[in-house]
């Protein structure tokens, strides 16, 4: 059984009114546990409708969505549902609610009715796990951009969410807010097994991923590993997405009559084709 | 004629226990007929600083010229110098708020005191600069549009204002690599056709080189750098001390140099790397 599986999900706004609009159409996928999947389109192409079916903030007009097994449509699942996946949007100043980090952190726990002495280990531990604890006590209205988005992460780690849906979450950053932001996703990911899906306009940040989800027009037209995506540079630029640098580096010095044969995603990959010595 | 700062500060909360020196003591110069690329991280005092342009803070200390105005000043030229200055903040869709696209972009106008056939043209005109049909859109709901689409509606109804210097706060954050180059297009084209100044606040260091005439780049309130995008990005540690980094591709050329291609590295633009590389391959005889 897969973590998430979506079965020819559709969904329309506005169903049966004169400005109904289709914005997910016959979605059919499946993301296992442990995986991090990037989800890449142009603005309107579906990302955001897809990936609110994943905790239930939408449901699905027609088709299913399941976590766990579990339908998004089951009322009775859905505290379940949405204690396993974490949402983390683009405005960080949106989503944090409370005047000092760790209650922000713990007004999810509490909310859930977990018990006090949990939900310090847990605010604790989640405050730690994207180096946040010297800030436990500090206004979240001081924090910077980076800062905020890893409480608004530590929220979700504290609810023990297995899964988190990552919506452009550093859209609004400065690089180095970006970086610290990236990499806190990677290394949960990675040391913590935690699932991730990651919605973003930064070709750079989607290569990071296992995999790539295509969206274009409310259908996915394309998945795959970032090498396989990336490699079809014509098809990324028609669809209105681009690649990362290093490999539109290196398509121009192909076009210019370099010989490059290898694929080429990233710095590394370049370094090879241009530096043969190393 | 430009917008020039003289030896301004500014602090939030003054005689508080939340004081905070948000400008201090900063001088610069926007120079007109130019696109000039204002960088900082989170807190470095951009958003305080672009508010002084046209008058939406006032400094504690120091003055605000536009063309040589103190836009300070409580007479009628002051005023007409702080219109020159058109602000589009950050996420500006998020301020549409008229029934029409037509109606939204006319407020500034009418406030300016335009009138009906005035107010019109200026929409027309606005709406044509940001690609948007006018006939297709102008009786739309603004909150219909696409999240690229709402940007350039609102983007509009700041150039219905014809601002001699337009300031752009992060224009192309949270849109699609196409919308960023579509927008990034059209600003061009206003620069170049109409000569409107430009000041572009971004993160993107990419962007900056690209487009960027000047850089200045503020780290604790402070200037840290104003200076051509070249020599800007030549001055790594100031950058880094900054909480910047340099433009992607500046990175990937130094880490192919270190490598030991022997470029000469002085590119921080896409097309000047690919030609800078080609240069290296044709001497090695390799393409």
């Amino acid at each position: 059984m897969s973590f998430i599986e979506c079965k020819n999900l559709s969904h329309i706004y506005n169903q049966g009114q004169s400005n109904e609009h289709i914005a997910v159409e016959n979605v059919n996928l499946k993301i296992e546990a442990g995986e991090f999947v990037a989800i890449l389109g142009t603005n309107g192409s579906g990302k955001s409708t897809l990936a609110k079916h994943f905790n239930g903030l939408l449901l699905p007009s027609s088709g299913r969505c399941l976590v766990n097994g579990m339908d998004t449509t089951e009322e009775d699942k859905m505290w379940d549902i949405r204690r396993q996946i974490g949402m983390v949007f683009q405005n960080p100043d949106n989503q944090i609610i409370a005047a000092i980090v760790e209650d922000d952190v713990g007004f999810g726990p509490e909310n859930i009715g977990m018990e006090p002495h949990e939900i310090r280990r847990n605010v604790t531990s989640a405050l730690r796990m994207v180096d946040m604890e010297e800030y436990r006590n500090f206004s979240p209205h001081h924090l910077s951009g980076g800062q905020k988005q890893r409480v608004a992460i530590a929220g979700a780690l504290a609810m023990n969410s297995k899964c988190l849906v990552l919506d452009e979450p550093t859209a609004m950053l400065d690089p180095r807010g970006r970086h610290e932001v990236i990499d806190t996703v990677n290394m949960l990911n990675k040391e913590k097994g935690i699932t991730i899906i990651y919605i973003t306009h930064f070709m750079e940040e989607a290569a990071l991923a296992d995999r790539i989800l295509v969206m274009d027009r409310g259908h996915m037209i394309a998945a795959g590993t970032p090498r396989e995506i990336f490699q079809d540079i014509g098809a990324m630029k028609k669809r209105g997405l681009a690649v990362p640098m290093a490999a539109e580096l290196a398509y121009r010095l192909k076009q210019k009559g370099v010989k490059i044969t290898e694929s080429v995603i990233n710095t590394k990959d370049l370094v090879k084709v241009l530096c043969p010595s190393n | 004629m430009s917008i020039e700062l003289k030896n301004v500060s500014y602090t939030y909360m003054a005689k508080t226990p939340f004081e905070h020196l948000a400008l201090n003591d900063i001088s610069l110069t926007i120079p007109e007929g130019k696109i000039t690329a204002i960088a900082g991280h989170t807190g470095s005092g951009k958003s305080t600083l672009i508010q002084h342009f046209n008058g939406l803070l006032k400094p504690d200390s120091g003055v605000v010229l536009v063309d040589g105005t103190d836009i300070g000043s409580k007479n009628n030229e002051a005023k007409m110098a702080r219109r020159k200055v058109g602000i589009a903040f950050q996420y500006p869709e998020h301020q549409l708020f008229e029934e029409t696209i037509a109606q939204d972009i006319a407020f500034g106008p009418k406030n300016m005191g335009c009138g009906p056939e005035e107010t019109d043209s200026r929409v027309k005109y606005a709406m044509d600069f940001v690609n948007l049909d006018y006939n297709k859109y102008a009786d739309r709901s603004p909150f219909h549009l696409s999240g690229g689409q709402k940007r350039r509606a609102a983007i509009a109804g700041i150039l219905a204002l014809k601002p001699k210097y337009l300031v752009l706060d992060e224009p192309t954050a949270g849109l699609d690599p196409k919308g960023r180059e579509s927008l990034m297009g059209r600003i061009l084209k206003l620069h170049k056709e109409e000569g409107t100044t430009i000041v572009l606040i971004s993160h993107n260091m990419d962007d900056i080189a690209q487009y960027a005439d000047n850089v200045i780049i503020l780290s604790k309130g402070k200037v840290l750098i104003q200076a051509s995008p070249e020599e800007a990005f030549s001055r790594v540690d100031a950058i880094h001390q900054a909480g910047l980094e340099l433009p992607e591709i500046k990175e990937i050329l130094n880490e192919l140099a270190a490598k030991g291609l022997p470029i000469e590295n002085n590119a921080y633009t896409m097309e000047k790397a690919v030609s800078e590389i080609l240069s290296v391959l044709g001497r090695q005889g390799k393409c």
